[in-house]
């Protein structure tokens, strides 16, 4: 696309004013035709989905064909209008469309949403009620359960980062078959959370005849069910889903280590501290940054946790192990309730955005004063 | 690669007792942690090949606990005496399988084209949207990996449903795109960062345009992050599960979906439920043995200054 409408003049001092006249006007022509464009079709829409007209399509589907259009349409005015600048342009706007059509608009939407009283399944269909979503929202015990999970199972993210920490040691050692272990180490990120809670939480760990439950018997565990109270099955769904995402963190801090240089640990050698003084006063702290970008993705990716509680438990026994995500999921599926599961859905949203934001503020400054 | 450890030094240093002591340790430990990652592998592999009594009695090995059989291949249509007959479950299996592999390659590619524009614009270039500057470009589109695919769930549902994007394959491609474009974005950006800006310089002096060095100089370069940055989101889009869940019925089921809804009405065949399974499990496992050094790559970009 740029290589035709690249300037032969090369390094003009100031690139607008070498663009001619025609060319400006051909560029503004082709963004207001593709914009009125855009427009129109949106008003015709309208208008046809409030039957107000006749004519119109019967999907929103020539929409989404305008807007891509339209973003073409820009990306030239870019270049046609301010040249080389333009084209710098150009490398951004493909991602920025794609991301606001896809992220702003959609949530913007889901706010509104959240502020109706829409159940799929009754027939009365969207109707508008202001903020009874929330006031039910704050009463609602399930949902408070969910979000003291999404604490609980944060706070396993740092026994995770522990097993992790000590893995990227072993793997750092001086051992044999380093590439074999990574490899073995590496291979549950790779595998379906869902075939793995079918596989492992449904028949591995399964009460009659599962492995683990012969196990957990032969250990001394007189009855072995991981999923039937509550404190078990929370702790049987942080482990699946730490032992899919321990490999993260651990490849993670594996590169830290290796990026430390081998001169801080030799010297705190010559001064005779042993190993596990070495670690802590040396190792440890060098690598605290890499730790807290670990520990601070992982927890993100902790937030999202829905793919195995839904196949595993479906939240029970009682909504012990819910998830937020996992309990929205089945507020949409088995009671269609949209309206309601929006708003949880974006008072989630505030909240994580805050946590997180917090989390990012705390971190920086902790990993400061440490150094 | 070979970063020496005081552990084991000091050790040497200390008596053969203690060294051994360490190693047995270490090795220990390792091989520990082999078994709990490979177990679950392994049952899985096996249970495919049991018969009903041989998974509720819990036998583990073959040929000493239990004779294999291609049983639940069979029942996928995937097993030696049944590849060459007709099967609807192996058309079922192999459409929801193309699914997958439609949806996760397609969503990868996107991203890698537009996500690898963008790294390298905010890279290279100081942009200024109205009040934005690279910073805050940065962060919007980083930022997007925070938000939880619930959020945007639901009112997908109601748009794909106006736009006559549910259940098509192009829906998901779009949304996974979306899902992965913030990793692609942060592993190309440190990708970028690395390639010394001499290179486009020499090059725009040779007459190049900006997009002419970028394809001919700078793309060679960062092929490998660009394929670090492609195994990475490919891996987490196969596995995918949530959006499909709800946004897909009978076209466009990716096989995590058709793996979750395996509950037959006299309980679950686990031999056809673990044949499933290895099948899903199993591009992702030989792509990541394969490619072990991208997919390590991809995970520490950035991580590590």
């Amino acid at each position: 696309m740029a290589e035709q409408t690249s300037t032969a003049n090369a390094w003009p001092a100031n690139p607008a004013d070498l663009i001619p006249q025609g060319r400006k006007r051909l560029g503004w022509g082709l963004l207001a035709i593709a914009t009125l464009f855009l427009l129109a079709i949106i008003v015709v829409q309208i208008l046809y989905k409030t039957e107000m007209s006749t004519v119109g399509f019967d999907t929103w589907r020539p929409v989404v064909y305008a807007y891509i259009l339209w973003g073409a349409a820009l990306g030239a005015w870019q270049v046609l209008t301010r040249g080389e600048d333009g084209q710098r342009a150009l490398f951004l706007l493909p991602a920025l469309l794609f991301t606001i059509a896809m992220v702003i608009f959609p949530t913007l939407f889901g706010f509104y949403i959240a502020l109706t009283d829409w159940n799929l399944s009754s027939f009365t269909g969207r109707r508008f009620n202001g903020l009874d979503n929330f006031w039910q929202m704050l009463a609602d015990p399930y949902y408070r359960n969910a979000l003291f999970n999404m604490v609980l199972y944060v706070l396993a993210v740092l026994v995770e980062y522990v097993i992790a920490f000590g893995l990227a040691l072993l793997l750092n050692a001086q051992i044999r078959a380093r590439k074999f272990f990574r490899v073995v180490f590496l291979l549950p990120l790779m595998l379906s959370p869902v075939a793995v809670s079918w596989m492992v939480g449904k028949s591995l760990m399964e009460y009659r005849f599962g492995p683990a439950a012969t196990l957990a018997r032969y250990l001394g565990w007189d009855n072995p069910a991981f999923f039937s109270d509550p404190i078990t099955a929370r702790i049987s769904i942080m482990m699946l889903d730490a032992w899919t995402f321990i490999p993260f963190m651990m490849i993670m801090l594996l590169a830290g280590l290796q990026a430390m240089s081998r001169e801080v640990l030799e010297a705190a050698r010559v001064d005779g501290a042993n190993a596990w003084q070495t670690f802590w006063q040396v190792t440890f702290p060098l690598m605290l940054p890499v730790s807290v970008t670990a520990v601070i993705l992982r927890i993100i990716f902790k937030l999202k946790l829905a793919d195995i509680i839904i196949t595993l438990t479906s939240g029970g026994p009682g909504g012990a192990t819910d998830s937020v995500s996992s309990f929205i999921y089945r507020e949409y599926r088995d009671r269609s309730n949209v309206g309601y599961g929006t708003m949880l859905a974006m008072a989630y949203l505030i909240i994580i955005v805050v946590f997180v934001t917090w989390l990012l503020k705390v971190a920086s400054r902790f990993v400061r004063n440490v150094n | 690669m070979s970063v020496q450890t005081t552990d084991y030094t000091v050790s040497e240093i200390r008596s053969p007792a203690a060294f051994i002591t360490s190693r047995v340790f270490i090795y220990g430990a390792l091989a520990f942690w082999a078994f709990v990652c490979l177990f679950p592998i392994y049952w899985t592999i096996t249970t495919s090949f049991k018969s009903a009594v041989d998974v509720t009695q819990g036998h583990l090995i073959p040929f000493v606990d239990f004779t294999p059989d291609w049983k639940g291949w069979r029942s996928l249509g995937l097993s030696p005496d049944s590849i060459f007959q007709t099967s609807t479950v192996r058309d079922e299996f192999l459409k929801r399988f193309m699914n997958s592999v439609i949806t996760s390659v397609g969503a990868s590619a996107l991203a890698i084209i537009i996500g690898s524009l963008a790294a390298y614009g905010l890279v290279r270039y100081r942009y200024k949207f109205a009040w934005f500057r690279n910073e805050d470009i940065s962060f919007f589109f980083l930022s997007q990996l925070i938000l939880p695919p619930v959020v945007l769930a639901l009112p997908f549902l109601v748009l794909y449903r106006e736009v006559a994007l549910l259940d098509t394959r192009i829906g998901l491609v779009l949304l996974y795109t979306l899902m992965v474009l913030p990793i692609v974005i942060w592993i190309m950006r440190d990708q970028f960062n690395s390639i010394p800006v001499e290179l486009e310089e020499a090059a725009l002096v040779d007459g190049l345009s900006i997009w002419g060095a970028f394809f001919r100089i700078v793309m060679p370069i960062a092929l490998p992050g660009m394929v670090a940055a492609f195994i990475l989101a490919m891996v987490l889009c196969w596995n995918e599960y949530f959006f499909a869940a709800l946004l897909t019925s009978t076209d466009a089921k990716t096989i995590p979906v058709m793996v979750a809804s395996q509950t037959g009405s006299q309980g679950i065949n686990w031999w056809s439920m673990a044949a499933l399974a290895t099948a899903a499990i199993a591009p992702l496992a030989i792509i990541g043995i394969a490619l072990e050094r991208y997919l390590i790559m991809g995970m520490t970009a950035g991580s590590v200054k």
